[in-house]
């Protein structure tokens, strides 16, 4: 684990930025919003396109696509594609790339029309779900995860309102975010009665479904201090994947990728569980983050939901949750693990006006991909 | 009848026991020959130890409902099973968890339970295509 460590800070995130529009775009290609997202975040990091020699990116396009599009010629290249968290993965996999000189500059890409489906492959069924799960009905992530919550609401006690907690707490920062594209005041009464979709999910215990990019841009430590804004470091950095199809997951109620994803982390970081101020959790489905809070260790098995039930996560409170709205208010493409990198690098340089958490430190970034059948996990701090 | 659901596809070569079996109204499973674990999905190797050497058990049909969702829509244009109905994750009794619906029973969170004993029925789509289902132990 010596090596781990030397990986500890030697990186920083030094550019992010969405694309310039979010929400529903019939007039821009999947692949536009990539190259916008790109050219925003490399002028935020106060870098030309020409200093980018790293791509990286998840999804439908190669990162040859991605480099043509942009102009760039890239001598270092990464697709890893386990599912929505690839983007937080490959923060780790930048870092290492940076660290062994195997490129100077590293951009992480994101664009999709998950919504208008623009310049969008079409979707092929593979062996498993097309022969064992599509028959019976399911399909779309909903119609999945809904066991994991089932499981849980089974096993826990845990009760549709702590479910709707989560959706309200989130919907509070979004009202603080001017791109969050829900913003008006939900309570737990407006979600239970929303529309049923799949039981025990209505759907505003399901997130957004929108058209959007978004992109980080990491150079090692000591270039990030002639970046244009305050570097943030990468202090840990973990992955893991589990299973794909859910009939593998061995306790729905807890996933095996994110405890691994984050006890990596939190030991490069050297830091704990308990020693976050703000944390960023994918939210696909209201279930998620407390899930995600019991299988990092920072929550009880069975208790993560009282983090959004009690306050703590809501503005004002002692552990804020999903600052930028979340996948449930503010925008979720499909794949939405680069948007929780590019908040808690805002939230890390202090560029949050009504919704900045004060004295920040250290933030936690955990995503899923698929149904918390892979993870990511990043410790970032505004300090050494 | 009318085909009410997609069937399924692709089917895999390392999958034709199963879906030999459920035509003639058996549940197969595949089951490791060196080390004996019974898994779920067919694959041509154990996933518990890797050997290459699988061979198939006939499956009692019986589990119980490990967990279940209600579906107010189609999520699939091919899928016309009336709404509600249940999707099912069943753990059988030989220990693999596969993924069915629960038919037979009142679509309703407040009537099904985690953990309620259930049983096969089989369901003929196609001559060449019998689904396995489960319904509530009576």
């Amino acid at each position: 684990m010596a090596n781990l460590r030397d990986l500890s800070n030697a990186a920083c995130i030094v550019g992010v930025d969405e694309s310039d529009e979010m929400g529903t775009l019939p007039h821009k290609s999947q692949l536009s919003l990539h190259v916008e997202a790109v050219t925003n975040a490399v002028r935020d990091a106060g870098l030309k396109m020409s200093d980018v020699d790293g791509i990286f990116t998840a999804g439908q396009h190669s990162p040859a696509t991605i480099g043509e599009a942009l102009g760039v010629t890239p001598r270092y290249v990464d697709g890893t594609t386990v599912g929505g968290c690839s983007f937080i993965i490959m923060v780790g996999h930048a870092v290492a790339a940076l660290h062994h000189g195997l490129c100077e500059v590293a951009v992480i890409s994101h664009g999709e029309s998950g919504r208008s489906q623009v310049g969008v492959s079409p979707r092929r069924d593979t062996a498993i779900p097309g022969q064992y799960e599509a028959p019976y009905g399911f399909g779309p992530a909903p119609t999945l995860f809904g066991l994991i919550t089932t499981r849980h609401m089974h096993q826990y006690g845990t009760t549709l309102e702590q479910w709707a907690q989560v959706a309200v707490s989130t919907r509070k920062w979004a009202a603080l975010n001017p791109k969050a594209l829900r913003r008006e005041p939900l309570t737990v009464a407006d979600v239970l009665k929303a529309r049923p979709v799949v039981w025990p999910f209505t759907v505003l215990n399901i997130c957004l479904v929108t058209d959007a990019g978004g992109a980080v841009v990491l150079t090692r430590a000591d270039r990030a201090k002639d970046c244009a804004k305050k570097p943030v470091y990468v202090r840990g950095m973990g992955e893991g994947t589990e299973h794909v199809s859910l009939t593998q997951m061995k306790d729905l109620t807890f996933s095996e990728a994110t405890r691994i994803s984050g006890d990596k982390a939190f030991r490069m970081a050297g830091v704990g569980p308990a020693d976050f101020q703000h944390i960023m959790l994918y939210d696909a489905f209201t279930s998620g983050p407390p899930i995600m809070l019991e299988s990092l260790g920072i929550a009880k098995r069975g208790e993560g939901v009282r983090f959004f039930e009690e306050g703590r996560s809501t503005p004002g409170g002692a552990l804020p949750i999903n600052t930028n709205g979340g996948g449930l208010s503010y925008t979720h493409t499909g794949m939405y693990g680069i948007f929780p990198l590019i908040e808690a690098t805002r939230q890390l340089r202090g560029e949050c006006g009504p919704r900045q958490v004060p004295s920040l430190r250290t933030s936690l970034v955990n995503g899923m991909g698929g149904m918390l059948s892979a993870a990511g996990t990043v410790v970032l701090s505004n300090e050494r | 009848m009318d085909i009410d659901r997609p069937l399924p596809n692709p089917i895999t070569p390392e999958a034709k026991p199963y879906w030999d079996g459920l035509r003639e109204g058996k549940l197969m499973l595949p089951k490791c020959k060196a080390c004996g674990h019974v898994f779920w999905y067919p694959r041509v190797a154990c996933p518990k130890c890797q050997a290459r050497d699988i061979g198939w058990v006939q499956s009692a049909g019986r589990g119980r409902l490990h967990s279940f969702e209600i579906g107010y829509q189609a999520f699939n244009k091919a899928f016309k099973v009336p709404t509600p109905y249940v999707m099912a994750l069943v753990e059988l009794a030989e220990g693999p968890r596969m993924m069915s619906n629960l038919v037979n029973v009142e679509p309703d969170p407040a009537t099904i339970r985690c953990d309620m004993p259930v049983e096969v029925v089989f369901s003929k789509l196609t001559d060449e295509i019998t689904l396995p289902l489960f319904q509530p132990v009576r």
